[in-house]
């Protein structure tokens, strides 16, 4: 008998314990990147959580049962005291990956990352050609200070992630950000479609590709996977949009993740706030547990019980949880809809009707202080 | 798995930087973490993992368990370099 076999047996009958915090620590960025999975309404820095209140919240997450916590942002580097949450995360046992753009971090601050303890680092990438690159960014110059960031990051013997948001423009191009992430020393690359929630949203006709675009992509990350087995591992997240079942999004609401904003608020996923009628708890008021076992946003659509039909009787509603909430809100204008990406769904229809991708929509990049769209 | 064959029983297995085997006590088991990963090893792989310290060869691992557990050591060599060859294939140790 395995130990695995006894976990198992526990926890369907009880709310599992969180494997991961997703801790946005700053809304603030030097890029501005059209697809951001911020909010259009961005924190300012004073309203961010202090020091010692993330220190208090990543002992609260390990004695949960949060096992990693993804230092992300915004940029996380924004923050003066990266080096000291990377310590403090590392004492309460957390293991810590760092999800960067690379941009404020110089072979001295990457040093001082290393010596707090960081285990892994994950570096965003816009595209592989300067130009093109920058475009995405809203910053000049910023590709070849990511190409830096990199070095320090292989001096430094961190292991490296390159995270590779691909879209409309660059998705075409996905052998060069295959050859990069080799390049760069990276073991593991991460290559996801864009969402489209919040700015991404806003930029929908930019961003979305055609179909034969990610046929041919699907093709070409089948590829790479057989060709770099062993020495490159690329997880893909295709785009539903084209699929036949929805993803199980967060593996599920309130089920393994969470996220804190910067300013301390707890979400089932990043893009939560999206959705009406959901009061989010901040761990400035409460306990982490609490929060995660009690608060009514992390049980709304927990399990199976708020799933209508045909999600409910569906073989398959432990294994896509009933997709996003998110995007059935923003397609159905209902958080309980079944989620229209999923062929049994009665919404289906609205796939269609949001729209198609185009070559000559504009970017809107991302901006604090205003409102996309307006 | 076939991958055993390329692993030599003096190679010397250990964790790459960014994997970490650790007991939860929240959960009450060990387990791996690795980036954007957690294995959840059974209790035989628990039992090899625990012995690679960068010093151990596979053959030094097989020869402690078979001792601690009194089982035959050539069936234990064969487990250990396949988990080992396995890991190896996958990132999550490396020789």
């Amino acid at each position: 008998m395995s130990a695995s076999a006894v976990i198992e047996q526990q926890q369907p009958t009880s709310v599992g314990r969180p494997i991961a915090l997703l801790a946005e620590l700053t809304h603030r960025c030097p890029l501005r990147c059209p697809y951001c999975s911020n909010p259009l309404e961005l924190a300012r820095a004073s309203a961010e959580l202090a020091t010692d209140e993330w220190r208090r919240v990543f002992a609260e997450a390990a004695a949960l049962g949060v096992l990693q916590v993804h230092l992300s942002g915004g940029e996380p580097a924004a923050r003066k005291d990266l080096e000291v949450l990377v310590e403090a995360a590392e004492t309460a046992g957390l293991y810590t990956n760092l999800i960067t753009s690379g941009l404020l971090l110089d072979r001295g601050r990457v040093a001082g990352l290393a010596a707090a303890g960081l285990q892994h680092v994950q570096l965003s990438l816009q595209g592989t050609r300067p130009e093109e690159a920058e475009e995405v960014a809203g910053l000049r110059g910023s590709h070849a200070m990511k190409m830096a960031f990199a070095g320090h990051v292989h001096d430094e013997g961190l292991p490296l992630t390159v995270n590779a948001v691909v879209h409309r423009r660059n998705l075409d191009r996905l052998d060069e950000i295959v050859a990069m992430a080799l390049e760069l020393g990276a073991r593991r690359l991460e290559i996801a479609h864009v969402q489209y929630h919040g700015w991404a949203a806003v930029n929908r006709a930019a961003l979305l590709p055609d179909r034969a675009q990610v046929a041919a992509a699907d093709a070409t990350v089948a590829a790479a996977r057989a060709e770099l087995s062993g020495r490159l591992a690329i997880d893909y997240v295709p785009p539903d949009q084209y699929a036949v079942r929805p993803k199980a999004c967060m593996n599920g609401w309130g089920r393994q993740f969470l996220v804190l904003t910067p300013t301390g608020r707890a979400l089932p996923c990043h893009a939560a706030e999206s959705l009406p009628g959901l009061d989010f708890p901040s761990v400035r008021d409460g306990s982490l547990e609490d929060i995660w076992y009690r608060s009514d946003a992390f049980m709304r659509y927990r399990g199976t019980g708020w799933m209508p039909e045909p999600c409910r009787s569906c073989d398959r509603r432990e294994i896509d949880w009933g997709g996003c909430r998110c995007q059935a809100f923003a397609l159905t204008g209902d958080a309980e809809a079944t989620d229209p990406t999923c062929a049994l769904s009665p919404h289906r229809g609205v796939l269609e009707g949001a729209g198609e991708g185009d070559d000559a929509a504009a970017f809107v990049h991302r901006a604090m202080g205003r409102r996309a769209g307006r | 798995m076939t991958a055993a064959g390329d692993i030599g029983t003096d190679a010397v297995p250990r964790f790459p930087r960014g994997v970490r085997l650790r007991f939860d006590r929240a959960r009450a088991r060990w387990l791996v973490l690795a980036p954007e990963t957690v294995l959840t090893p059974d209790e035989t792989a628990v039992e090899i993992l625990r012995l690679v310290d960068g010093g151990r060869s596979v053959a030094a691992i097989a020869a402690a368990l078979a001792e601690a557990f009194d089982a035959p050591v050539e069936e234990i060599r064969a487990d250990v370099a396949e988990l080992v060859a396995d890991l190896v294939r996958q990132g999550y140790l490396e020789t």
